[in-house]
């Protein structure tokens, strides 16, 4: 308790859990809590629950059991003013596109009381914000997926939200939009202080962007720490050594330290640079091919990997698709 | 206060939404527009004792049709929104599910009453030009003035119907199926097109259990001085109708997570 006086946490969620259909465990007893302007990133693959978080922190989807507030107000008891403080982007766009971006703007701004002497300025400052001034009066239908988004940014603004949730904020962009919007977002929390929870299935978004990052799987939180700290604790950089199929289990005894995965061996190291001729020459005596041989420096994907044993690339089911494939199960 | 503004915010959207679709509007006035000139000019028989020409008898029903497609055209756009997902950016603003179903209504509503009253001004005006069509109807300020509110009544109870349908179905294309199954029968069987005192008992049962016959027979009385049905039993009817559709159209909206 001591430390809220500190410092204000602007999102606080104690063992939030949902189970749909009384049998999947979406969320599964979550906690973390986020500091006043901090970008804060939940990492994970699909499936893993980070929608399902925002919803439920939105106050679009009643928890199972838990508790969190947002802003300091409990998002069960309180959701009008949770919903008064937070600007949410969905993954999916949310915009009405048969009206123009200004329109979108405005019956945003009215939705949430935003006073009209005022609405005028505040869209165009918006606007500016993601770059989309000169197409103000442009029928939305035009615009492509990333200004759709950067749209949808600006929008999720309007209200001077304090806390702002991006779900996958970048997903199905250019890899040059990204960066476009990955520095709205910077700009976002340096500019004016507003406190991000965002979710992403990309490493290097989340390596760039958060300040601090909570690795979620199956509904859990296995890791939580600064994407510095994350990648430190994987003792350095990382060897990779191809090998064929039929050397997996000498290379198992020989590597004991390593993990192997496939038909990938994965030595964490020190200094790469130096010791991969040690490692090269331990290979050759004990008759292990060597296909190909890499250096990594530490990346997220790494930490994601060495915790589930996993990619984080490989895509896992949605929930959706699970839910749908459950009842086919079961025959109805 | 605020919920009085979002309603009219719901509401305004529906209106640019309504104007800037211009092909909905004249497209919407085409088959209403056939049934009165080319249905009305190839029947031609006098109804009521040869009190009132055929084009003067449907005319009323031909509102009511238009009346009734344009608002189901509520629960389409109910399940456009959650397609395209503007659903959920109103749905996660700070404002209360009842205002947005109140806004969306009131939205639906509205057009179909404007796209009553064009069709109104076309019978008045066509009257005006020949006086062959339309004979029977009754033109003057009086008129128009009380069938706003009557035509609002019915709009209200249909879109009461789209609002709670679209909430239970999932996809546009079950909306389809609800139009030729519910509403174009509920539209043949209301008298809208044939006199309702003379009918084999069968479909007098279906016809006079046909919510949409009420409606009809109350513009009729109004706009020719004619009916089957007495005047106050009809506004009783639809009135009661209308209410019943509303509240369980918003309770099945309010529903649906």
């Amino acid at each position: 308790m001591e430390e809220d006086l500190v410092v204000f946490k602007m999102i606080q969620v104690q063992n939030l859990t949902k189970v749909f259909n009384n049998e999947i465990r979406a969320v599964d007893g979550i906690n973390f809590n986020i500091k006043k302007g901090e970008i804060f990133g939940f990492l994970g693959p699909n499936g893993a629950g980070k929608t399902t978080t925002i919803n439920m922190l939105c106050t679009l989807m009643k928890p199972t059991g838990g508790k969190a507030t947002v802003c300091g107000y409990d998002i069960i008891k309180q959701p009008k003013k949770v919903r008064e403080c937070i600007g949410i982007v969905f993954q999916d766009t949310t915009l009405d596109d048969q009206l123009t971006a200004k329109e979108n703007l405005e019956l945003h701004g009215r939705l949430y009381g935003v006073q009209k002497s005022k609405m005028k300025r505040r869209i165009e400052e918006v606007l500016e914000l993601v770059e989309l001034k000169d197409r103000a009066d442009s029928i939305v239908k035009v615009f492509s997926s990333g200004m759709k988004r950067r749209l949808e940014m600006a929008r999720g603004l309007i209200h001077y939200p304090k806390v702002l949730f991006l779900d996958e904020p970048t997903l199905g962009l250019d890899p040059q939009t990204r960066k476009h919007v990955w520095d709205y977002i910077v700009k976002l929390k340096k500019e004016h202080e507003i406190t991000i929870f965002l979710t992403t299935h990309y490493m290097e978004e989340a390596d760039e962007l958060c300040d601090r990052v909570a690795i979620i799987d199956h509904g859990k939180i296995i890791a939580m720490d600064t994407p510095k700290r994350l990648k430190g604790g994987l003792g350095g950089d990382t060897i990779i050594l191809d090998i064929p199929d039929e050397d997996v289990e000498k290379a198992k005894k020989i590597f004991k330290k390593s993990k192997i995965f496939d038909s990938q061996v994965l030595l964490s190291v020190k200094n790469a640079g130096r010791e991969i001729k040690k490692v090269l020459e331990k290979a050759k005596k004990n008759k292990i091919e060597v296909i190909e041989a890499n250096i990594r420096k530490p990346i997220l994907n790494d930490v994601f990997l060495n915790l589930t044993g996993r990619e984080i690339r490989e895509e896992g089911v949605g929930l959706k698709e699970e839910l749908k494939r459950r009842r086919r199960m079961r025959g109805h | 206060m605020h919920e009085l503004k979002a309603i009219y915010t719901v509401w305004l959207r529906e209106m640019i939404r309504y104007f800037r679709a211009k092909e909905r509007i004249i497209s919407s006035l085409a088959m209403p527009l056939f049934w009165l000139l080319v249905f009305g000019s190839g029947i031609r028989a006098p109804i009521f004792g040869g009190e009132i020409d055929y084009t003067s008898f449907i005319a009323p029903g031909v509102i009511v049709m238009s009346i009734m497609f344009t608002s189901m055209h509520s629960g389409i756009s109910v399940i456009w929104d959650r397609e395209l997902g503007f659903m959920k950016e109103m749905l996660v603003a700070p404002i209360s599910r009842i205002s947005i179903v109140i806004g969306k209504s009131l939205g639906s509503a509205t057009t179909a009453l404007m796209q009553g009253c064009i069709i109104l001004f076309l019978i008045f005006g066509i009257q005006n030009l020949s006086s062959e069509y339309f004979s029977g109807v009754k033109v003057n300020l009086f008129t128009f003035m009380i069938a706003l509110p009557l035509m609002l009544l019915i709009a209200l109870g249909i879109v009461g119907i789209g609002i709670g349908i679209a909430s239970i179905l999932d996809t546009l294309e079950g909306f389809g199926m609800i139009f030729n199954f519910l509403i174009m029968p509920m539209f043949f069987l209301s008298g809208a097109l044939f006199p309702i005192n003379n009918l084999p008992n069968w479909l007098r049962v279906l016809t006079y259990a046909d919510p949409v016959t009420y409606g009809v027979e109350m513009l009729r009385f109004l706009m020719t001085g004619f009916s089957s049905i007495d005047f106050v039993l009809s506004f009783t009817v639809i009135s009661l109708f209308t209410i019943t559709m509303l509240l369980i159209g918003t309770y099945l909206f309010n529903k649906r997570g």
